[in-house]
């Protein structure tokens, strides 16, 4: 089991806080839409710690924190 | 698969309006979690600003009061004198509180009012387009001070945790931001103490926020991070700058 | 509609106007009173300043008429029965608050000593305040209940009703007084507060924390056409309409059989009807119609009153340059030519004499 950080890609709006914020680079710009029109991001899974600084700059609560 | 953290249940899981990088989302979010901890949502009453926080009430899950602009202080101590026993949030930006609500904020503080207040100060009016703020920065240019604030003729920044420490009322105040994890983390344990102030009786107590507005500065949101950091805590610094406990 | 009878155990006592609504509104359970000092309605927040302390109630002098409006609005936003007192310039520092509170449809009683004006004016009383508090006064489509005392007793028994006007409607309810009427001293019977209605809707809209029940929200705000605002303005509509069926008051004295109907409230129907009685007994009959509410107007009684009289003149005396004027035109319109109902007005805070009204009755009369 291991902590890792998922996204709610439709409630994304693009604002990349959270790939400026990860210390490990494990998100980055999914080059998608979502409905609202927004370019998502995406979190790799296998680099994402579960640190959850994601999560905290995140301001539309896009981001779960799991365990899995 | 365990869920370890996800959004508070005393906010909305619909998407708020705030934009994309906003400031606002992050103190919504700080909030939220702060209420389920204390567990105090069913004696919530929240006092909701003009600007961008104007529809709080489709956020938050508690009793809510859309007041006029730059009055909730005002309301506010109202709703506290009507029922003291519940718990008042009081929540303006820099327009509200330092603008037009100038007197109000003093007077409720200056009276001593057991209220907690988030002040967001995001140095722009942003609700409106983008104009210059009492909060805004000398040199900062905004659709109303197009070449940037002066001193002469718009004076300069007011802040104001510094203005309220005069009163002797006031007990805690204290200026944090949300632009780094370790901030916002600082921004949760500020919000968590005026909130127990309230609930202790200890008396007036607020913190100030910095925080991110792309839109209305005219950056990108993580540009916006820059601006606070480089720009807004010189001016501004983050601390502790009352605490009569 | 009831209105207040005098009760067995009432005291004859004597007060000044701005006191007993003070009083009155002690009786009927106001919770808050929030307000600023100005002349001349001052000696309200001071008697209440004492009471409310002495009842364990809110009392608080605010930081200005803004604040204490705002203050209104949280109060009865919170379930409580509220009050605040003010003068002219005071009342259009309210007016923003007002709307709000129209807008939200709260419950608040608003007290109007009005004074010279525009701008500073001066310390005596006035009526041109009738727009403001009869058409609205802040923005938007809006109405406030005004009921517009003439005595001391009136003072007492109007404030106390428009407690329970302003409950039961849920919306601003104005004491539209003047600085004649605040400062009088006069005898008059302080009666236990008796309630205008057998039952009063509960506050279910009021904010108490929403344990065991969904959120409730205060607003004024809708942005979009799914959220409604002209559906808010319709069912405001529809509410003033009701209310201007039933709730108007009025004052009939020597009308029918009179050659000259004089239509004036407040302190200058007072002043109008020692002159009318003076002059009664030489030949020709004077009648005063008084509105006793302002807002809704009662019209219909006008026109009743003006149908029975057919030559009668009609004479509008105001300390105004003519505000009430317009709607007395607009009540007889259809039976009564614009320049047949004649005005006697004056601004700038000063008031008509019995003499100088006896004068003006004597020589419309002659013509």
């Amino acid at each position: 089991m291991a902590k890792k950080a998922q996204i709610n890609f439709e409630k994304c709006k693009g604002c990349d806080l959270c790939i400026a914020i990860c210390p490990v680079g494990a998100v980055h710009k999914g080059g998608k839409g979502n409905k609202k029109g927004f370019d998502c991001v995406e979190i790799e899974f296998e680099k994402c710690t579960g640190c959850g600084a994601c999560y905290i700059i995140c301001p539309d609560c896009c981001i779960d924190i799991i365990e899995k | 698969m365990n869920i370890i953290k996800t959004q508070p249940k005393s906010i909305t899981t619909e998407s708020t309006k705030y934009c994309p990088g906003c400031g606002h989302g992050i103190v919504l979010r700080l909030i939220g979690e702060i209420i389920d901890e204390l567990g105090i949502r069913e004696k919530m009453i929240l006092t909701a600003p003009v600007g961008c926080a104007v529809v709080l009430y489709d956020y938050m899950l508690c009793d809510v009061v859309e007041c006029a602009h730059g009055r909730a202080p005002a309301v506010a101590t109202a709703l506290k004198r009507v029922h003291p026993d519940k718990f008042v949030l009081v929540y303006q930006g820099d327009g509200d509180l330092a603008a037009i609500g100038t007197a109000e904020i003093i007077h409720a503080a200056n009276r001593g009012e057991n209220l907690s207040v988030i002040f967001v100060n995001n140095a722009i009016y942003g609700m409106t387009g983008g104009q210059m703020a009492p909060t805004t920065l000398i040199g900062q240019k905004t659709t109303t001070s197009p070449s940037g604030r002066t001193a002469k003729g718009m004076g300069k920044p007011i802040r104001v945790c510094e203005l309220l420490t005069t009163l002797e009322e006031t007990k805690y105040l204290e200026r944090t931001t949300v632009h780094s994890v370790r901030n916002i983390n600082k921004t949760k344990a500020a919000i968590k103490k005026v909130f127990q102030n309230q609930m202790n009786g200890v008396g007036f107590s607020m913190v100030e926020i910095l925080s991110m507005c792309p839109v209305g500065w005219r950056v990108s949101p993580t540009e916006a991070l820059q601006f606070i950091e480089e720009q807004m805590i010189s001016y501004f610094p983050p601390g502790v700058y009352k605490d009569t406990d | 509609m009831a209105e207040n009878n005098i009760g067995s155990d009432s005291k004859r006592v004597l007060l000044k106007g701005n006191e007993a609504v003070g009083e009155a509104a002690i009786k009927a359970g106001c919770q808050c009173y929030f307000a600023y000092p100005i002349t001349p309605q001052t000696e309200t927040p001071e008697y209440l300043s004492r009471r409310m302390e002495t009842e364990n109630r809110v009392f608080l002098q605010a930081e200005s008429e803004v604040a204490a409006i705002n203050m209104v609005f949280g109060a009865s936003a919170a379930g409580a029965r509220v009050m605040t007192s003010s003068s002219s310039p005071g009342i259009s520092l309210k007016q923003e608050g007002i709307s709000y509170i129209a807008g939200a449809e709260l419950p608040c009683v608003i007290v109007n000593v009005v004074r010279g004006g525009p701008g500073l004016g001066n310390i005596e009383a006035s009526q041109a305040d009738y727009f403001q508090t009869t058409r609205g006064g802040g923005h938007g489509d809006y109405r406030c209940i005004a009921l517009a005392p003439n005595s001391v007793q009136e003072c007492y028994d109007m404030t106390m009703n428009a407690f329970d006007l302003a409950d039961y409607y849920r919306m601003p309810v104005f004491i539209q007084s003047d600085g004649i009427i605040g400062q009088l001293v006069e005898p008059f019977e302080m009666h236990p507060y008796k309630p205008m209605f057998e039952k009063l809707p509960p506050k279910t809209w009021a904010l108490t924390g929403c344990a065991g029940r969904k959120p409730n929200v205060v607003r004024t705000l809708y942005m979009t056409p799914a959220d409604g605002l002209e559906m808010l303005n319709r069912k405001l509509e529809q509410k003033y309409k009701k209310i201007q069926s039933e709730l108007r008051w009025f004052e009939n004295f020597n009308c029918d059989g009179a050659d000259l109907i004089i239509i004036a409230y407040g302190a200058t129907s007072r002043i109008a009807k020692s002159a009318i009685k003076k002059h009664n007994g030489n030949g020709k009959k004077v009648g005063l119609f008084r509105p006793r509410t302002i807002w809704p107007w009662p019209d219909i009684e006008l026109v009743e009153i003006a149908k029975k009289n057919k030559n009668a003149k009609f004479l509008v005396i105001e300390m105004s340059m003519g505000q009430m004027l317009e709607d007395v035109q607009l009540a007889l319109m259809d039976i009564v030519l614009k320049k047949d109902i004649l005005f006697y007005g004056m601004g700038g805070g000063w008031n008509p004499t019995p003499e100088s009204i006896y004068d003006k009755i004597s020589e419309t009369l002659k013509k």
